[in-house]
């Protein structure tokens, strides 16, 4: 692999770019690893990077039944944010953005992290009290840079909204966290993959679990579409597909259900929007940022009913672009590039699971809702901890699969166990 | 788009209804044990394939319908409503 550094880039500039080796390698799978993760996404490569790179541990493979970049990875719509109220989940999401703000050094890969301020839209007083209250527990809990903007400071920094009074919600002020953002999806897990490769992480591609064998408590080995491999320990991060593994290791159900979310991206346009902006008011969601290329990158709610089809459907495109429409008017003429949907774990209490399992060898990273991308740094960081350590550390604790048995659902929506409500 | 056949009201665009849920779910007894009502309120199957679900048609008759749909490639199979006895007393009706 070679480096990414001022000089090699003005030399490959010189050089034609030939001198540029590929970013990972494509090995023969091993017969045994000591580590086996299911899954090459966003959480399993950063599960593999850290469990490399902290925890000094040697010959781990990465699984991933298509290619790296071809799942959620590459399905999402980006946005980076830690403003959470829950206690759990706010300490957690503030870790995984201190590890974002890190993130292309540490990768040695830019991921083009940009904290351009997450401006959510409120619409009414009490809107206002219910914001403040969030952003003011974030402050006293470690996150700095939570602020509740009035109309004027919100005129003037997102100056294209659809301010109108007479609009069937006016905008009357924002919960802004500035410190968030969004960051180029593909270079994070390429740039995890290319990292993880360098410590000497396997990465198989095209490699998909079809069968998973047990000795009682214990997974012994996965039979893959490239051969058996047998495993020291197993770790499961497959979003979406989490059920599947889950049956196939006959551990029968679990609080996740298998929902679709649609994201968008227009044609590319000149500077117009330089924060991520959220509009959820009377059933409608949106949020939009613009990417580095100028494309308009904006998503809304779920299908609003279970699917594993990676494909999405029209009600939903409808909506958003009605909801696009009422905050943006501008947009109005701009062209769709193309509109994708992503397989995601829904939850019973919209929350994660970073937890052991009822087989001994067997760990669970799951159940990421709508939040997934933002969260994989500490999603990796915590799940190598647990991998490494077979304990669970206090950040992750609160994030495991008996938390309905005892009560402690973590709802950051207060909506219930109805996983399609968590969007 | 899903198109639904209400057993009530003809077939309809799925934008009419609101999906439930995992219809093969069997709440148990109110004075069963909790680990009958935790694995009824919060575990599911999460079938890749076909599976029977409820829809309520909310913009329609109101009725809960058993849908039987494949989550792959959301075929629709057979509608029923949710209630049999209902039904037999509206047609009963009629």
């Amino acid at each position: 692999m070679t480096r990414f550094t001022a000089w090699n880039v003005f030399w490959q500039g010189m050089t034609g770019q030939k001198g540029w080796s590929r970013q990972w390698r494509d090995p023969a799978p091993k017969a045994h690893y000591d580590v086996v993760i299911v899954g090459g996404g966003l959480h399993g490569l950063a599960t593999a990077y850290y469990l490399a790179k902290t925890h000094g541990v040697k010959n781990i493979a990465v699984l991933e039944k298509g290619w790296i970049g071809g799942g959620n990875a590459g399905r999402n719509t980006t946005i980076v944010r830690s403003n959470y109220a829950q206690p759990g989940n706010r300490e957690f999401y503030e870790h995984s953005l201190k590890l974002w703000e890190n993130l292309s050094h540490e990768l040695n890969y830019n991921v083009m992290f940009s904290q351009r301020s997450h401006v959510a839209l409120l619409h009414s007083p009490g809107a206002i009290d219910a914001a403040s209250r969030n952003y003011n527990t974030m402050r006293l809990t470690g996150t700095p840079d939570a602020e509740i903007w009035d109309l004027p400071t919100l005129k003037r920094a997102v100056p294209h909204l659809n301010y109108a009074a007479n609009a069937r919600f006016p905008i009357i002020g924002a919960a802004v966290q500035k410190r968030a953002g969004t960051a180029r999806h593909d270079a994070a897990v390429w740039g995890y993959a290319r990292a993880a490769d360098a410590r000497g992480v396997d990465i198989l591609q095209n490699c998909k679990v079809e069968g998973i064998s047990r000795d009682g408590g214990r997974i012994t080995a996965l039979d893959t579409s490239r051969g058996r491999i047998t495993a020291g320990k197993v770790a499961f991060a497959v979003a979406g597909s989490t059920s599947l593994l889950w049956q196939m290791a006959g551990l029968g159900g679990l609080p996740i259900e298998s929902h679709k979310l649609q994201a968008f991206v227009s044609e590319p346009l000149k500077p117009l929007l330089d924060q991520v902006v959220v509009f959820g008011m009377g059933g409608a969601h949106f949020y939009i940022s613009q990417s580095d290329k100028g494309g308009m990158v904006f998503g809304g709610d779920l299908d609003w009913y279970k699917s594993y089809a990676q494909r999405g459907n029209l009600p939903i495109v409808q909506d958003v672009a009605e909801a696009a429409m009422s905050v943006l008017p501008c947009l109005g003429r701009v062209k769709l590039l193309r509109h994708w949907s992503g397989l995601v774990d829904m939850s019973m209490d919209g929350s994660h699971f970073i937890c052991k399992t009822p087989l001994d060898n067997l760990y669970l990273n799951a159940g990421w809702n709508y939040g997934g991308f933002k969260a994989s740094p500490a999603s990796g960081w915590w799940f190598a901890d647990l991998i490494a350590s077979d304990r669970p550390a206090p950040m992750i604790a609160p994030f495991d699969l008996k938390r309905f048995e005892r009560g402690l659902q973590i709802d950051e929506r207060g909506a219930g166990p109805d996983c399609k409500l968590h969007g | 788009m899903l198109r639904i056949a209400c057993p009530f009201c003809g077939t309809r665009d799925h934008s009419e209804f609101s999906y439930g849920g995992d219809g093969s779910v069997n709440y148990p007894a109110l004075d069963a044990a909790l680990e009958a009502w935790h694995d009824a309120v919060f575990l599911r199957d999460n079938i890749c394939g076909r599976q029977v679900e409820t829809w309520q048609h909310v913009h329609g008759c109101r009725m809960w319908l058993l849908v039987e749909r494949d989550t792959m490639t959301h075929e629709i199979f057979s509608v029923r409503p949710a209630h049999a006895g209902l039904a037999t007393v509206l047609e009963a009706t009629e």
